[in-house]
């Protein structure tokens, strides 16, 4: 289990995480979903210890990370892609790693054969292919057997076979037990891995929600009609929960009734129905509606862009 | 070269469990950086360059002595065979400094430092693991290196007359100090690697620190410029690596000692950033 508590990190007068708590749960797989730049690897490096908070604290089961006599035991991590010197070969490499634990020889070999590294192991990692050097990044994280996964954006990069790879791994290590907890800054891709999700924006917590809660929430489904009259339309169709606004040809995009509804309504007033559909938004357009306040780095709107 | 094929994977990755005790302790950390050490091309290289500047230097130094043999009872008193042999010394500062820098530094421009220190919360057990590793490695080359330029010149030097052996005053303890010496900047290579994180930034400044600070003292008036010379790092430092010391400067080993002076007070500000900084 991983708690965050009132995490907070600045950088001169920049806020990169701001007062963040949430808890992540072990026996299921965390997403935890942010656009660029809202915080994510920070808030992962200072659960690793590796960056002091300003305030605000984060444990590992239970502890600061940092006060662990057997650290790979504890977490296995995932920081960046390449976070091995590309001079030195992967087996070194995980050698290096498992040493400092007294983890055996054998272990080493055993996570390469895990991740299908055993072949190029002699060779060095600079010239492993992003998938590859990613897989040498998760074998790194698996050494000790660890309790707690933080991975930070594992599937960045990966062609499909390697992302379905590491979701099937992130499920079964879930499965055995271990909290999983996976940064993405893509949507779809962590619908469809995690069954948590943690969501920020600006260094600030947006959602701690089930995937399931939050597709029903944030997954609005609309109505897109095209009518003779689309004013007389817009008239006839309101209602408390209902919106009605213009699409871009002219068509209405209603939301809080059904096709049927619509339909039966523009009959009653006699007004022609061109087209009638339903639209569900995607996930991806329900996390930028709702990250879209937080994102920082948005492209600003230049003056020609706007005549 | 053949391209690297990515291998074909199983759809459930399956990673056996285990279960033996895994606490992180200085000596395993130890292991872990002689295992880094060892396995990269950098470091050995640079070792294998310090090894054959002391001894080319050594051997270059003599042939060419060879050529101007020194004539005279004052001008044959005044030759120093053991000297001659650790000519090349000078030149292996430079790659002895840059290893040490490397060992640090490498691990801050390739980002593996933050897996080092997942590996080992701690930090500062890393920092002294490859204090370890590394004047293991350089002292043990340094020493063969300095016995073997030494030996070497000797032999090019007996025909003439002119050789010295390891039993004469102040020659076992020049050539074994220079192994010492050649240590001891690495670590300083490595304390400062350590404090500036940044290759480029560590290499400058260790060399500014070795040889900058002697020419810029040379600004200085006379009397006051000779004064701070005598304390300054590659003087104090190498004074153990000479038979005839000049007069009115720090013995030897006093010399030596307060360069290891400077350097453990750059590991000790290291050790405290180490401890301080986010990674």
């Amino acid at each position: 289990m991983i708690e965050v508590r009132g995490l907070t990190k600045r950088y001169g007068d920049k806020l990169a995480v701001d007062d963040l708590t949430f808890t992540v749960q072990p026996g299921i797989v965390t997403g935890f979903l942010g656009p660029n730049g809202a915080g994510k690897s920070t808030t992962m490096r200072m659960i690793l210890g590796l960056d002091a908070p300003t305030s605000g604290t984060a444990t590992v089961n239970g502890r600061p990370y940092r006060d662990y006599s057997a650290p790979l035991r504890e977490v296995g991590a995932l920081l960046e892609a390449r976070s091995a010197h590309p001079a030195r070969s992967a087996y070194h490499h995980l050698l290096a790693v498992a040493q400092t634990s007294g983890i055996r020889k054998s272990r080493v070999d055993e996570v390469m054969d895990a991740v299908g590294l055993r072949e190029a192991g002699r060779r060095r990692s600079g010239r492993f292919s992003l998938g590859m050097g990613q897989r040498l990044a998760i074998a790194t994280a698996l050494l000790g057997d660890p309790r707690t996964i933080i991975l930070d954006e594992p599937l960045n990069g990966l062609d499909t076979e390697g992302i379905r790879w590491v979701r099937s791994l992130l499920r079964s290590l879930a499965a055995e037990g271990r909290t999983v907890f996976v940064s993405s800054h893509l949507m779809n891709e962590m619908s469809v891995t995690a069954e948590h999700l943690i969501v920020i924006g600006r260094g600030r917590l947006i959602a701690d929600t089930s995937i399931t809660d939050f597709i029903a929430h944030a997954s609005r489904a609309t109505v897109r009609v095209r009518a003779t009259n689309p004013g007389a339309l817009a008239a006839v169709l309101h209602g408390p929960d209902v919106t009605v606004s213009a699409g871009p040809d002219g068509e209405l995009i209603v939301a809080g009734l059904s096709t049927d509804q619509v339909g039966t309504v523009a009959r009653a007033a006699g007004i022609t129905v061109l087209e009638l559909a339903a639209q569900q938004a995607s996930l991806e357009e329900a996390f930028t509606t709702m990250t879209q306040d937080a994102v920082e780095y948005r492209a600003p709107v230049t003056e020609g862009a706007q005549r | 070269m053949t391209p690297l094929t990515e291998p074909t994977l199983s759809a459930a990755p399956a990673v056996p469990a285990y279960r033996l005790p895994q606490r992180v302790t200085l000596p395993r950390v130890i292991r872990s950086e002689w295992t880094k050490l060892r396995s990269l091309p950098s470091t050995l290289w640079l070792l294998l360059t310090t090894v054959v500047l002391v001894i080319g230097g050594g051997l270059l130094a003599a042939l060419l002595q060879l050529s101007s043999l020194p004539r005279g009872h004052a001008a044959i008193a005044a030759f120093d065979p053991t000297g001659l042999s650790l000519t090349g010394v000078g030149l292996a500062e430079l790659t002895a400094g840059a290893l040490g820098v490397l060992l640090v530094t490498g691990e801050y421009g390739t980002g593996q430092i933050k897996l080092t220190f997942t590996a080992v919360p701690r930090r500062l057990p890393m920092l002294w693991g490859k204090t370890v590793a590394m004047v293991l490695a350089v002292l043990t080359v340094s020493v063969a290196a300095t016995l073997t330029a030494f030996f070497a010149t000797q032999a090019i030097l007996a025909p003439h007359h002119l050789s010295t052996t390891l039993g004469h005053p102040g020659v076992a303890r020049a050539v074994i100090g220079s192994a010492l010496f050649l240590t001891a900047v690495a670590l300083l290579g490595l304390a400062m690697g350590a404090v500036l994180r940044n290759t480029a930034g560590a290499i400058c400044t260790l060399f500014g620190v070795l040889y900058g600070l002697t020419i810029a003292v040379g600004f200085l008036p006379g009397h006051i410029s000779d004064e701070i010379r005598n304390y300054l790092p590659e003087n104090v430092g190498s004074r153990l690596a000479s038979v005839h010391l000049p007069a009115g400067a720090l013995g030897p080993w006093t010399g030596f000692g307060l360069f290891c002076l400077y350097t453990v007070a750059v590991l000790g500000l290291a050790a405290w950033l180490l401890r301080r900084r986010d990674a």
